[in-house]
């Protein structure tokens, strides 16, 4: 390019230092700061992964043998449902809310979110409902125990008859997560949508920004459905309505409607995200521009449309139509087709590439591999005959651990490691990153896989005991568990260790392409200010030699002088 | 696809050949096993949804051993050399290629749903899905029999199965072979399911409604009937016996039993219930107390070894 005398002056920005004098104290205000929120977030949620995950432990723990003999069967059943609720609502909702939180302002080159006091009240609403949740194991009568479906009318039962019970906490909380949700959700869309930096035009987008607006669209449009549920199952426990309980003429498969057509979209609310983390790691640690592009980010929103009106294959048991399962059963497997464009998609872009095998390029491949398996036993669960007969059993908890463990949360692992340098300014140990690759690949697939074989063979989940021929694969299934337990020490030392002593991260470790990688790192409090690029090409121009930005080797030059 | 415009070498289009050969021959290997996977087949439904099951399973593998094999191959062949930082060829999309894995993808799923429909027919005929809600109740074929032959009440937690015609209850589900029962099921408390591993069928059963069901067991023995929809503390304790015997044994189990004095029916959750009243501490949060076990002809076992 030709010589220009501009100086975007960003190498000059101070950036704030989280180890400065009073620095680290602003993670623990109403701090309004994207960047501040996102890792607020995300360490929240890493705390909460600690719980259920401890949770998840002792489970693993009592079906190591066939008997209930290691906790009561009230405690198991407490146990797993808060176990589910901890990691849908206090860790895999808020982490990616802290990813988008970090990655969407400085990707789009906004200075911060649309509406940041929103955004800083979305965020505190978390501990808040956190600690309803938590609170719940200390009431009369223990926790919420009917799973975190909280089916009427078994979790309508209140056998102590408190107006404070576990079960009326427990809607209390997630009525607040979907709240705080809804209005990170407003946040992240309008931000989107309005804050792009000059020349971003939508189809100039990161991937990982479509994944989010179309992640967001489906909390905007299923959470209301959800919450509105959820209010009047507290009605039923607490002041005695009836809109389920048939003894007053309610319907209990009504409140299995309203679940479902939130609760299957959120499923995707948490892969879309990470299909976008899978979007812009593969070009990085393979050289080259994303395979289809548009093909890619349209699939997004195809996903989206589809997501909405296939919850009835949650219910295809409950007594359906027949009309309704075919229905229902094709529109499931219409997701395929967008999902498979972007497996295939990321495969070509993986192709005749340099590919680099760090830390995030080993969890990306990974969760790639355990996607790709949980969406042919998808496939499997999506057909009605086969899901009658698997239909609430181990089967169905493998699908979905696989999912939301072997792709999503090692997706997300992915991501941590991949902008760790970028926002806390300091490399993490590749050595140590990889031993946590190595042990959560094997211990996802210790853990989950067994559970296949064991729901075919029909054993149904949520179970305390079950008959001793399902021995064998629970006992490996829990020294899976086990591992998985281990392997988030290597990963925890590795976060401690990197923050306080690693190596000063440059603004772009992995020579990657992106407006955020244009930023020094840690990044500014308001990113761009006043000097915020205009964008003249698209996202993954690996191997092409265009200039991402105008100026850009300006913008480089003056990074360099940081 | 190649890294290179240039067209792919014999060589190179065999080898992919050779390839596709192993893994389709591999995708109908694991289609055949995935019988072993499942449970005996003791109803009419259990080889329709085995066969399409198999269907699936060698599909699936296909789809992912061929996943997979691209991933090893770019892991193996396409790595970066330790100090190179230059880029690959920057290949950003082929329409064609985009174009067939739309298509070729949404034939295979449509093939799949076609199928399954199709079972979904057969096994409505059969048996069990063609339920219907608020409608008639199907009268009587011939009038020898009724319609609905057994009652199954569901509570917490326990299973109880009433003959109406004989004047039987039990807590143990007996049925004749090689015919079509029908059942009512119905829910005395909340949700529970009506879940037979070995013959592929499963139903919520809904308080307040009544569910009619049908069964066409097909092999002798005995099976466990497992609750499937999660229904408090006892839930994974409320398990029974399905005895499935000739029609012969059957009528004549129904005969002896009627003449059976009324005893309490299986609840393990009731003696697990005593046990702990008995303790003098309680390791375990507030619970729902289990309902009285049914007082029945025939108790039945718990214990007794099971095909499946």
């Amino acid at each position: 390019m030709t010589i220009t005398p501009f100086d975007p002056g960003i190498g000059e920005l101070p950036s704030p230092q989280p180890q400065a004098p009073n620095g680290w104290k602003r993670y623990f205000s109403f701090n309004t700061d994207a960047k501040v929120i996102g890792i607020q977030y995300i360490a929240t949620a890493l705390i909460f992964l600690l719980v259920g995950g401890l949770l998840a432990m002792i489970m693993r723990g009592e079906l190591i043998t066939p008997e209930a003999d290691l906790v009561d069967r009230t405690v198991y059943n407490g146990l797993y449902t808060m176990h589910g609720t901890i990691m849908l609502f206090l860790f895999m909702f808020p982490v990616l809310n802290g990813l988008n939180n970090l990655l969407i302002p400085c990707m789009i080159g906004a200075p911060d979110m649309a509406f940041p006091r929103l955004n800083a009240a979305a965020f505190w609403l978390v501990p808040v409902f956190g600690v309803i949740l938590m609170a719940s194991f200390l009431v009369p009568g223990g926790p919420a125990a009917s799973g975190w479906w909280s089916y009427p009318p078994v979790s309508l039962q209140n056998p102590l008859g408190h107006l404070i019970n576990g079960e009326a906490l427990w809607i209390v909380a997630v009525a607040l997560s979907g709240v705080s949700s809804i209005m990170g959700a407003l946040n992240f869309v309008t931000t989107i949508l309005r804050m792009r930096a000059p020349g971003m035009t939508l189809f100039r987008m990161p991937i990982f920004c479509w994944t989010a607006l179309s992640a967001q669209v489906i909390q905007l449009i299923g959470l209301p459905a959800l919450t509105g549920g959820a209010v009047m199952l507290l009605f039923d426990l607490v002041v005695g309505t009836s809109f389920y309980r048939p003894e007053g003429g309610g319907d209990p498969v009504l409140y299995q409607h309203f679940f479902w057509f939130y609760s299957h979209p959120a499923v995707y609310v948490i892969i879309l995200p990470v299909f976008g983390v899978f979007s812009e790691l593969f070009p990085v640690y393979a050289r080259k521009p994303l395979f289809g592009y548009k093909f890619v980010a349209a699939a997004s929103l195809v996903i989206v449309g589809l997501s909405l009106v296939v919850w009835v294959h949650h219910m295809f048991p409950s007594g359906v139509p027949q009309w309704m399962r075919d229905l229902f059963m094709v529109t499931t497997m219409l997701i395929a087709v967008p999902t498979g464009i972007k497996v295939f998609a990321w495969l070509a872009t993986l192709w005749g590439g340099k590919i680099r095998l760090n830390t995030p390029m080993l969890f990306a491949l990974g969760g790639l591999f355990n996607f790709v398996f949980a969406g042919v036993t998808g496939i499997m669960l999506a057909t009605v005959p086969v899901d009658i007969h698997v239909n609430n059993t181990y089967f169905v908890v493998g699908h979905f651990h696989y999912v939301i463990y072997g792709a999503a949360t090692m997706g997300v692992y992915a991501a941590i490691y991949h902008w760790f340098p970028k926002f806390t300014g300091r490399m993490y140990y590749e050595g140590l990153g990889k031993l946590h690759f190595l042990l959560t690949f094997i211990g996802t697939n210790l853990n989950f896989f067994p559970m296949h074989p064991l729901g075919l063979m029909g054993m149904p989940r949520r179970v305390s005991s079950y008959d001793p021929e399902f021995a064998f694969w629970n006992v490996i299934a829990s020294l899976g568990a086990f591992l998985l337990g281990v392997s988030i020490i290597p990963f925890l030392l590795n976060l401690v260790s990197s923050l306080v002593r690693g190596e000063r991260a440059p603004a772009n470790p992995w020579n990657a392409i992106g407006l955020e990688w244009l930023l020094p790192s840690p990044p500014p409090t308001e990113n761009f200010e006043d000097h915020v690029p205009t964008v003249i090409s698209g996202p993954y121009g690996y191997g092409t030699g265009l200039p991402l930005v105008e100026n850009q080797e300006a913008y480089e030059r003056s990074l360099q002088q940081v | 696809m190649t890294t290179t415009p240039s067209r792919p070498g014999l060589t190179a289009l065999s080898g992919l050949a050779v390839w596709l050969g192993l893994l389709v021959w591999f995708s109908f290997w694991m289609g055949r096993q995935s019988y072993r996977w499942l449970p005996v087949q003791a109803s009419s439904a259990a080889p329709l949804v085995d066969g399409l099951f198999s269907f699936e399973t060698a599909v699936a593998t296909f789809v992912f051993s061929g996943v997979v094999s691209v991933m090893a191959w770019v892991i193996l062949f396409n790595r970066a050399a330790k100090y190179d930082v230059s880029d690959a060829a920057p290949i950003e999309g082929n329409l064609r290629l985009e174009i067939i894995w739309t298509v070729i993808p949404l034939v295979l799923v449509m093939a799949i749903a076609a199928y399954t429909i199709d079972v979904n027919r057969q096994i409505g005929l059969i048996g069990p899905m063609e339920h219907v809600h608020g409608g008639p109740e199907p009268a009587a074929a011939d009038g020898s029999s009724p319609a609905f032959e057994i009652e199954v009440i569901s509570r917490q937690w326990s299973w109880e199965f009433r003959y109406p015609a004989a004047g039987v209850t039990s807590t143990e589900l007996h049925l004749p072979l090689e015919r079509r029962v029908g059942l009512q099921l119905r829910s005395e408390d909340v949700i529970h399911g009506f879940y037979v591993p070995a013959f592929r069928l499963k139903q919520q059963v809904i308080p307040g409604r009544v569910i009619p069901f049908f069964i066409t067991p097909t092999r002798l023995g005995r099976y466990r009937l497992r609750d499937s929809e999660y229904s408090g503390t006892w839930f994974a304790a409320n398990q029974v016996d399905v005895v499935v015997q000739s029609e012969d044994d059957y009528q004549s189990w129904l005969r002896r039993a009627a003449k059976l004095p009324l005893q309490p029916g299986l609840s393990d959750a009731s003696r697990e219930y005593a046990l702990q009243q008995g303790r003098s501490t309680s390791s375990g949060y507030a619970t729902v107390v289990p309902a009285p076990p049914p007082m029945v002809n025939v108790p039945g076992s718990n214990t007794l070894p099971h095909d499946g």
